[in-house]
């Protein structure tokens, strides 16, 4: 399912980030397509949520060039600009705000950013929540969901932006085992619609389904970049190998 | 946000009145020391007209009193937000001021902020100050600088990930404050507010130097016309306890009415 033609929407370039001494990220390149699913794994300490961190400044790269949609990325009003058009993120622990209800939670954002209406906004919430299967939580509290429920709704929620590009920082690592798959689900579901999408996962079940491509990180390189079926069968470095011996199933 | 409804006030009387019921007990105390002959209760006997009249002199000070902390304290609460604020900031200006208002005017003592204001600064700014506002003015300063430390604490307990979620749904500095961290923040500070309105409450006694008409004043005053000390100051210490039971009480009926909508929705 690759998809050559598309153009490339973000472009990292040589990208490097240091955490005090600390190289998180080494000199990192790597090019997305629009409607590409990019699946990146690695050992923690890797690099993997720096990575795709910098792509919308929650962390600023010290050194590289990243583009997204023809913008380079830095602190300019273009760039801000631009991650506010085309990005949207889900996290680990959710981060949903917990003094508002779920349909707050996903209106605030068109609310007060686009300057929508109220009206329209809690109907493209609830579009949303419908899209994630939960539109019967809208009037409760994050509190009063399950993990699963709480991380769909934090998909909706980023959703309602209507970004073109969907990061996901191992959306399902705080889940219990039994909530995971409703998550990937939905994170399927979308990556059918046509989305584009950098995840980072442990679940290689769901980035055998989905991806277009896998990223194996380590020590803050890419070490290999590969479609699923070649990455999965034959990969070509030796810390990749293990690293898929470690956790892939027997 | 939900409003105040009639039946809101109703529900925080009766709550009122269950949880400080044993406060009529304090009745006995003139009843019982009225057996004693080193108590004269005779001068706020309110059968009596002289003490009917003294009573109400006593009780006039009330309205100032209530008037003076509630200005000073509705004052004090933006003030110190707005101090708090350039506090968090990442530029070290902005967290020096922060810094430098906070010392220098939580360090002068409130009566000599008070004496500073009424009888220092109109000489320095060359403006005329009522004893009210010059009250209001010192009072508010020098919480200000309280109410900006208890934000800070309230602000950054606030987790990281709340910001960063705001940022990605591109909302803006003011914006992310206003609608997700004060809101939390409020919330996780109001025990510690709650306690500065009753400090603040009982700090408008000082105002009384200035000449200030409040609850204070009058004793004050009464107790140089009738030299009855210790039935007119008793009489003032049950009334600031009064006031401040109310003020808990509608602090602690606050707290319930943020975190209601919460608790609701099950």
């Amino acid at each position: 399912m690759l998809r050559n033609e598309t153009a490339t929407i973000i472009s990292i370039r040589a990208v490097s980030k240091l955490f005090g001494a600390f190289k998180a990220l080494d000199e990192v390149s790597l090019d997305v397509r629009e409607g590409e699913r990019v699946v990146v794994c690695g050992p923690s300490g890797s690099g993997k949520s720096t990575l795709i961190r910098c792509v919308n400044r929650l962390e600023k790269h010290d050194s590289g060039e990243i583009v997204l949609d023809g913008v380079t990325l830095g602190d300019t009003r273009d760039s801000v600009k631009v991650i506010a058009d085309t990005v949207g993120m889900v996290f680990q622990q959710f981060n949903l705000f917990p003094h508002l209800t779920v349909l707050d939670n996903i209106t605030l954002g068109p609310v007060r950013s686009r300057g929508m209406s109220e009206t329209d906004a809690k109907a493209l919430a609830m579009h949303y929540l419908e899209r994630v299967k939960i539109p019967e939580q809208a009037g409760k509290y994050p509190r009063h969901l399950s993990g699963g429920q709480q991380q769909r709704v934090a998909i909706a929620r980023a959703l309602s932006m209507e970004p073109r590009v969907m990061l996901f920082d191992e959306p399902t690592s705080a889940l219990d085992p039994e909530m995971i798959n409703e998550v990937l689900d939905v994170m399927a579901e979308l990556a059918g619609s046509g989305m584009t999408m950098i995840c980072v996962t442990h679940e290689m079940g769901f980035a055998r389904r989905v991806a277009d491509t896998m990223v194996f990180m380590d020590k803050g390189k890419i070490v290999e970049t590969a479609p699923p079926d070649v990455f999965f069968t034959a990969p070509e470095s030796a810390r990749c190998q293990e690293f898929l011996q470690q956790i892939l199933p027997h | 946000m939900s409003r105040i409804s009639t039946t809101d006030i109703a529900a925080l009387m009766t709550r009122f009145w269950k949880s400080t019921r044993w406060i009529a007990l304090l009745a006995l105390v003139p009843i019982l020391s009225g057996c004693s002959d080193r108590w004269g209760w005779y001068v706020v006997n309110p059968t009596t007209p002289s003490g009917w009249t003294n009573l109400t002199f006593l009780m006039s000070g009330l309205w100032y009193t209530i008037l003076l902390s509630v200005t000073a304290i509705a004052i004090s609460v933006v003030l110190g937000l707005l101090i708090a604020l350039p506090g968090l900031s990442k530029n070290p200006l902005l967290r020096a001021f922060n810094r430098i208002y906070v010392e220098v005017v939580r360090a002068p003592p409130i009566l000599v902020l008070i004496l500073w204001v009424y009888y220092g600064l109109p000489q320095a700014a060359d403006i005329q100050i009522s004893v009210f506002w010059a009250g209001v003015v010192a009072l508010a300063l020098s919480d200000s600088a309280f109410e900006a430390e208890i934000y800070r604490a309230g602000i950054q307990s606030i987790d990281k990930g709340q910001y960063e979620a705001a940022q990605t749904i591109s909302l803006g500095y003011t914006d992310t404050m206003r609608y997700v961290i004060l809101p939390q923040a409020i919330r996780r500070i109001l025990p510690a507010m709650g306690n500065q309105f009753v400090y603040m409450l009982k700090m408008s006694s000082l105002v009384s130097v200035i000449g200030m008409q409040e609850l204070t004043r009058k004793a004050n005053e009464l107790v140089t016309a009738e030299y009855r000390p210790l039935e007119i100051y008793s009489i003032l210490v049950l009334e600031y306890l009064v006031l401040i039971l109310v003020v808990s009480a509608l602090v602690r009926w606050l707290e319930r009415r943020l975190t209601a909508d919460e608790a609701r929705s099950k």
